[in-house]
């Protein structure tokens, strides 16, 4: 009898044991739901697959009188837009910051207790803060993302800047590099392939405070929805964001990781000797 | 002129005192190797060396400059791992030092050049024996290729002191052979003053026209760190010198250089 742990399951089988537990969930809920509907035909907490699929009809397919647009998409796009520019900005930040402290002692003593000080205060406490400053308009939605996510971009850069092995730092100072051709020669291509590999970690906490940022004030946006038809129990509504919302994050990701593999081939070697 | 002079040069962290009392004078041309036991300073004092640390007392002149403690493009390293940029191929390993002499604020050259620097590295890469391998990057490379590009990278800012800090030790005996063959090529092509740190004893002798062995002559068994390492053998390899070697140490470079 093979030991538990050698047992590698291959093709076909790989798949079905993906699927297996999807599979399972969406039985029991069909199950549950059509129990609660034999009680009450009206019940809106388990909805019907039906009713789901009216609800995505109207949602992604019928354009909304008032607005003059898809609810899906304006939502959407407000999300994205939001989550890209607050992402893009950290990243910049990150890089910038990351180089400085992986690289000089004399930033690092400058800056760490201020940015560990920083990295500790939840910054959902500090959103009121960002509202009274930036008003409730994009604005403190962005800075909200920001200030989540920043300061673990930076400490995490920081360091792996800082674990580029010395002999590289004082090879390159024999080859007569200065600081800065060092930081942008030999700190910057290196640090890139985790930036994004960082980016990539920190994507899940971004959505959360977009979707918290949305929830508390906002007139469009996917997490400004599914707040929003909280109030009606539109289960039929919430439950396909919450999927849709699983499937941007997760595209995200892929895309993320597939640029790293292309963009940094270096990084990602093919039979490494 | 001495290529090296060291006088009454002491090196201490704290109050831990690694090398003490080091006198040295190295002629231009030299191949010092060091060798001595682990904890006895041979890289400190390839270290002190190439700048990376200041004696705490003493004096350190390099071709009778005092030695600033920074490494700089008159003093090229081949450390045992690491001494190459991982994102770069072997061609633009080797360019590197070129870029950053042409271009203080890119780092990069454009143009002719740019021809001009890859045309050098071209040669310098040809000149280890890796004419064919300059789209190659180091994860995809043996160990033995990897201390070639590394040595080609230094040797193209035409250093006049090259330090290798076992710059053998992780490769395999056959390639550890090639290798030594083209250092001691290289050594004479470029009238380099090489410091070798080893561990192989039958190499220091082998390559070495000096052999410094470094270790601590007294001990304070309550406090070892508070005495220091120093040079306690300096042998020249020419044969009158090689005579009066201690017989254990004789017998070993008898057998090396033959």
């Amino acid at each position: 009898m093979r030991r538990l742990l050698n047992v590698r399951p291959r093709g076909g089988v790989l798949v079905l044991l993906g699927l297996a537990p999807i599979v399972v969930l969406l039985l029991i809920y069909l199950l549950t739901s059509e129990a609660r509907h034999a009680l009450n035909p009206n019940d809106k907490i388990l909805p019907t697959f039906a009713a789901i699929a009216r609800a995505i009809d109207i949602m992604a397919f019928q354009v909304d009188p008032q607005r003059g647009e898809i609810p899906l998409w304006m939502d959407t796009r407000a999300s994205l837009s939001r989550l890209g520019i607050a992402l893009g900005i950290s990243t910049m930040v990150t890089l910038a910051l990351g180089l400085l402290l992986g690289l000089l002692p004399v930033f690092r003593a400058l800056t760490g207790p201020i940015i560990t000080a920083i990295a500790m205060a939840p910054p959902i406490a500090l959103l009121p803060i960002l509202f009274i400053v930036l008003g409730l308009g994009e604005a403190s939605k962005i800075g909200l993302i920001m200030i989540g996510v920043i300061p673990a971009m930076v400490r995490d850069l920081g360091a792996h800047v800082r674990a580029i092995p010395e002999e590289q730092l004082i090879k390159a100072q024999t080859l007569g590099a200065s600081t800065w051709q060092i930081m942008l020669r030999v700190a910057l291509p290196q640090a890139l392939p985790r930036l994004i590999e960082i980016v990539r970690l920190q994507l899940g906490a971004a959505w959360v405070f977009l979707i918290s940022a949305e929830a508390i004030a906002a007139d469009v946006g996917l997490g400004y929805r599914i707040f929003l038809v909280r109030r009606y129990l539109s289960m039929d509504i919430i439950l396909p964001y919450v999927v849709w919302i699983a499937l941007l994050a997760v595209t995200l990701d892929f895309l993320l990781a597939a640029f790293n593999r292309t963009a940094f081939s270096w990084a990602h070697p093919k039979g490494a000797r | 002129m001495d290529a090296l002079s060291l006088h009454q040069v002491w090196v201490e962290y704290g109050d831990k005192i690694v090398l003490e009392r080091v006198n040295l004078k190295v002629a231009p041309g030299s191949f010092v190797s060091i060798i001595g036991p682990s904890g006895a300073g041979k890289t400190t004092l390839l270290r002190l060396i190439l700048g990376q640390e200041a004696p705490t007392r003493g004096k350190a002149a390099l071709f009778g400059e005092l030695l600033r403690a920074e490494p700089g493009p008159d003093r090229g390293v081949v450390f045992q791992r690491y001494s190459v940029f991982p994102h770069l191929n072997a061609r633009e390993n080797v360019v590197f030092g070129l870029e950053c002499a042409g271009s203080a604020l890119r780092g990069r050259l454009w143009g002719r050049k740019r021809r001009d620097a890859l045309d050098a590295a071209d040669a310098m890469l040809a000149a280890v024996g890796l004419k064919d391998a300059r789209k190659v990057f180091p994860a995809q490379m043996s160990g033995g290729m990897q201390q070639r590009v590394a040595i080609a990278q230094a040797l193209i800012m035409k250093p006049k002191v090259l330090l290798l800090d076992e710059p053998f030790g992780a490769l395999d005996p056959g390639v550890r052979v090639d290798m030594h063959g083209l250092i001691t090529q290289i050594w004479g092509e470029f009238g380099l003053t090489i410091f070798m740190v080893t561990h192989d004893i039958k190499e220091a002798f082998a390559l070495g026209t000096r052999v410094l062995a470094l270790d601590k002559p007294r001990i304070d068994e309550q406090a070892p760190h508070r005495y220091g390492a120093t040079i306690v053998y300096d042998m020249s390899m020419d044969k009158k010198v090689r005579a009066e070697l201690p017989p254990e140490i004789a017998a070993i470079s008898g057998e090396a250089a033959s």
